[in-house]
């Protein structure tokens, strides 16, 4: 039945194409200025490829976005929108707000054509229940940040045991300069530290575990997380006043020189630079390991994009998310994103963050999306104003994580 | 008069008097001039920390073109104003003519009726918001300029009411009794007579209403969600997320979320404070 | 006051039939008309703010996330309330914004008297030192933020005068009064306003022969001036509770409540629980919701007691 109706569609589309041309509503929270561009490109490259369709976007601002994104899925969907990877999505695929786009994914292909081989790949973080959900356009390293210079003014050269990285850290404290800065009024930048600890403590299936809500937080493994965090937070190797700055605000301190060291996303780079940071004292390394033996995971966010069950158009919406994953639309976009392309074809822009982020990924035992992808919201939301009050307060440990483990019963319940 | 007015002080106090008052004016303003120094600034000063020194360069209107340009500020302000205006002239009209059911006729539910206007209008809004936003949801309106409209009539219903109905009871009641004799319908002696002479009361109303809702953040989260319907203080706060580096754009959109409402104020003034004050000078 | 139950005083020299149908219409418009003028208002008053409380009171028995089916929990969701530490720390500040708010009274009233004199540009001023009042909290949030942020204005003066930076807003102990601080800052300026329209209707006699009586300075105040000036601080008092309860844009804009939740208040932890990014507990937030309603409520039916006694009077 799916196939007669398939092909009827085909045959139709093939003969009346104009008659199913339309619109294509896409609904996005680009507006910072290089996705924007990015985007932009893309509208525009798509619209070249299929003059019968017209493009309509609705931008909303980054944080309304997060809102907005369960009220028009329900009330007006639009055909596409985007969105995250992992267990972010998964609430609006269990109420059945997402379009199930198997087929784009499968080898026999949807009608229309389907994915490339060098997005094979990534199906895996795209499915749910056997099923593939969108495509993934964009990813991008996290690590460590630093500064060169101030590094070599130092004598340190770049840690790659836990040990080396705290005695980088007393020597830089030393020297009087912050060893790691940090913004955490918006509370995420601490769960990147969180991740990491506990993807070198524990290792990529503990972190799973976690942000799935199998293993209380109360167990010794997330106190030895704690453990290795108070050997930065106690000696006070972190910036001061971390909690009333945005992440861009911690940034001024680094580029200044007060500060030598950030964990962070690799978007952050063109901040850096924007600075007056450049690549001779911008440098980019993989956290270091902390338990030896436990393969290194690396948190890599992938950004997607996902057809509404409930849009108008779904024919131009599957081409559109064939179109986004082709490996030279992925290279071009990516260019201008500064971020890595998914599809193993395309190629990446020779700078130095992408190509040590690109290689450190490619290198990878497996890739964590992030804590408040991997988790539900609610325990996300919990969980970072914990480690946010724990960097504050690290005394408050035992009672933070109780807390947590009182949300985590309650929230996976 | 109380104090003692100044002129029968001695001649030391007069003098500390007078230069008494500028200076705690200037303190009492330091908040508002310091944003409105920053707004002039550029880029260069606020990087190297000049916050209060003399601004390097004149750039007011050049962090203006780059608000407008940049950002949506010109949408949100034109949304600010499609909101608005609809909403006093509902509000105003339809508590004229609740307010004069409630000034000028006996019933029984009178004052119940009356207390419950004023009574909604203390309600926290928090307790209103999930059924509002779904009732908006429910007739499409989520997330457009009616919606919100809508919903700022009805609630700001209850302090019109308010304050109408006490000034048409405050009108001498021959007026509409003689009217009345002379066979003048119902309806007439509202558009006749009450309206006309409530003018100072709908003026009042009407920059009050004007300035409450211009500056309005909440229901605009709640009703809104994208750039095309959201208003200046909603736009103001995502840009705040945006802007966190650069203060003297953040300055030049604060400045312009608060023009409208000042120039209604100093255009109004007195309106403005006898709608505030009302009932603080009688028992 | 007049009653109104006389019809039939004049009777149009029309048709029979326009006769008729007015005649009707005459007798009963007494009783009609303010139903007619009532209805607009009171229709989206009851839709958009009457039934929405008891609908809320409903939603709070609920368990609900706005996109599955809701499961009717009873008082589950109230249950959790009292063990919830962000709701004591949110209770709590609400206590502190009421408290600390009613200094914006006494502050107001002082202003007033301060300004009450004829000098030569006294009404300009007046209106400066109120004009903060008509300006957007959303705009007064940003520019207080931007003077506690250690890069911004208060930390660098405090690190320049040896303090060292201080980060308020970053400061569990310190936020909220950050917060406050900034909030009554406009409702000073209201407060001022509405004592210097007090001042100005004081009754002169009444002064002049305290004074003759030989009473001045605070003994005046207090006995003569304080009591003329009832009404106007009985509406200082409304309005000031009634600002410090509605504390969310100040909190929305300068800390969203943080750190980690030390600086938030019911307003904001509600909207926080039932529409933010990381949570849609449309339940829990309507228990809170519940919470704040029930506080208000204590207040709200003071205020009308006190205008229902008015109205008595009145009457």
């Amino acid at each position: 039945m799916r196939k007669i109706l398939a092909t009827l569609i085909a045959i139709t589309s093939l003969g009346y194409s104009s008659a199913f041309a339309g619109t294509l509503v896409i609904n996005t929270d680009l507006t910072d200025p290089a996705p924007k561009a990015a985007f932009d490109w893309a509208f525009k490259k798509f619209q070249e490829e299929n003059p019968d369709v017209t493009i309509e976007v609705n931008n909303f601002d980054h944080e309304g976005y997060k809102q907005a994104i369960r009220n028009f899925l329900t009330t007006s969907p639009p055909d596409i929108f985007n969105w995250y990877a992992g267990n972010r999505m998964l609430p609006f695929v269990r109420a059945g707000l997402v379009e199930d786009v198997s087929d784009i994914w499968s080898d026999t292909g949807w009608v229309d054509g389907n994915l490339t081989e060098g997005m094979s790949h990534a199906k895996k973080p795209m499915t749910i229940g056997g099923k593939q959900w969108g495509i993934p356009y964009t990813y991008y390293q996290w690590g460590v940040y630093y500064r060169k210079d101030i590094f070599d003014a130092n004598g340190i050269s770049v840690p790659t045991t836990w040990d080396e990285f705290v005695a980088a850290c007393a020597t830089l404290k030393a020297a009087g300069v912050t060893p790691i800065t940090i913004g955490s009024k918006y509370l995420w930048t601490t769960a990147g530290v969180f991740d990491y600890l506990n993807l070198r403590t524990n290792g990529y299936e503990f972190h799973m575990a976690l942000t799935k809500g199998e293993v209380p937080y109360t167990d010794p493994k997330v106190h030895a997380v704690f453990d290795k965090w108070d050997e930065l937070v106690k000696p006070g190797y972190f910036l001061e006043n971390h909690a009333s700055l945005a992440w861009q605000e911690a940034i001024p301190p680094m580029v200044n020189g007060e500060a030598a060291m950030y964990v962070m996303g690799n978007f952050s780079v063109a901040l850096f630079k924007e600075g007056g940071l450049t690549n001779d004292n911008l440098g980019f390394f993989q956290f270091p390991e902390i338990t030896p033996g436990v393969p290194m995971a690396e948190e890599a966010p992938t950004d997607t994009m996902h057809i509404a069950s409930g849009a108008k158009n779904k024919i131009d919406a599957k081409r559109f998310l064939i179109f986004l994953s082709r490996a030279d639309v992925q290279e071009e976009m990516n260019k201008t994103l500064g971020q890595l392309p998914v599809n193993s074809g395309s190629k990446v822009d020779p700078d130095p963050f992408l190509e040590a982020g690109l290689n450190m990924l490619n290198n990878a035992y497996a890739m964590a999306q992030f804590y408040d992808r991997d988790a539900p919201a609610e325990m996300a939301s919990e969980g970072m104003k914990g480690f946010q009050e724990y960097m504050v307060n690290p005394d408050r440990r035992d009672k933070i994580l109780e807390r947590l483990e009182k949300v985590r019963q309650r929230v996976y319940k | 008069m109380f104090p003692i007015p100044i002129q029968k002080r001695p001649l030391i106090n007069r003098i500390s008097y007078k230069i008494l008052v500028p200076v705690s004016l200037f303190i009492w303003l330091i908040p508002l001039l310091g944003i409105m120094l920053t707004s002039i600034r550029g880029l260069g000063d606020i990087t190297a920390g000049n916050y209060w020194g003399m601004p390097s360069e004149f750039l007011l209107f050049s962090n203006i073109k780059e608000v407008f340009q940049n950002t949506p500020m010109l949408t949100y302000i034109i949304n600010s104003f499609k909101i608005t205006i609809p909403t006093v002239i509902g509000a105003v009209a339809i508590s004229c003519m609740t307010g004069f059911a409630l000034a000028s006729y006996k019933f029984k539910a009178n004052l119940f009726i009356f207390f419950t206007f004023i009574a909604g209008n203390f309600v926290p809004f928090q307790i209103l918001m999930i059924p509002v936003r779904d009732l908006t949801f429910q007739m499409g309106l989520y997330d457009t300029v009616t919606g919100l409209v809508l919903f700022h009539v009805a609630f700001q219903t209850g302090f019109c009411t308010l304050f109408m109905r006490n000034f048409i009871k405050a009108l001498p009641n021959e007026l509409f009794e003689a009217a009345r004799i002379d066979g003048t319908s119902e309806f007439n002696i509202f558009l006749k007579i009450v309206v006309p002479l409530t003018r100072p009361a709908i003026a009042a109303l009407s920059v009050l209403i004007f300035t409450f809702i211009w500056n309005d953040f909440f229901w605009a989260t709640v009703l809104i969600q994208g750039q095309h319907a959201m208003p200046i203080t909603a736009g103001l706060k995502s840009l705040n997320g945006q802007w966190v580096t650069v203060y003297h754009l953040l300055s030049a959109g604060s400045i312009m979320a608060a023009v409208p409402p000042v120039i209604m104020f100093f255009l109004m003034q007195k309106h403005f404070i006898a709608g505030l004050t009302l009932g603080a000078s009688k028992g | 006051m007049v009653s109104y139950t006389t019809p039939f005083l004049t009777v149009p020299n029309s048709t029979q039939f326009t006769y008729r149908k007015s005649s009707w219409w005459k007798r009963n418009q007494q009783r009609l008309t303010p139903w007619i003028f009532l209805f607009p208002g009171l229709l989206l008053f009851l839709v958009y703010v009457i039934w929405p409380i008891f609908n809320s009171l409903y939603i709070s028995l609920l368990q609900w996330d706005g996109l599955s089916p809701a499961i009717f929990v009873g008082i589950s969701n109230y249950v959790e309330l009292l063990d919830d530490e962000y709701f004591y720390i949110s209770l709590m500040n609400n206590l502190k914004w009421l408290i600390l708010f009613m200094l914006a009274v006494p502050i107001g009233l002082g202003l007033a008297i301060f300004l009450n004199q004829t000098i030569f540009g006294i009404r300009l001023i007046k209106s400066l030192f109120f004009f903060p009042f008509v300006i957007s909290q959303v705009v007064i949030g940003i520019i207080f933020s931007w003077f506690y942020n250690p890069r911004g204005v208060i930390g660098p003066f405090l690190d320049k005068i040896g303090l060292g930076n201080y980060a308020i807003l970053a400061d569990e102990n310190f936020a909220t009064y950050g917060i406050i601080f900034a909030g009554i800052y406009p409702q000073i300026a209201y407060c001022m306003i509405l004592y210097l329209t007090g001042l100005n209707n004081l009754n002169t006699d009444q002064i002049e022969a305290g004074r003759m009586d030989g009473a001045k300075g605070l003994s005046l105040f207090k006995n003569i001036i304080l009591p003329q000036l009832k009404p106007a601080t009985f509406l200082a008092i409304v309005v000031t509770v009634i600002g410090s309860l509605r504390s969310f844009d100040m909190v929305a804009i300068m800390t969203q409540g943080g750190p980690y939740g030390s600086s938030n208040v019911l307003a904001y932890y509600m909207f926080e629980t039932a529409l933010s990014e990381y949570g849609y507990r449309m339940g829990y937030g309507s228990a809170i919701a519940a919470v704040l309603f029930t506080i208000m409520m204590f207040y709200i039916l003071f205020f009308i007691y006190r205008m229902y006694q008015g109205e008595k009077k009145g009457l």
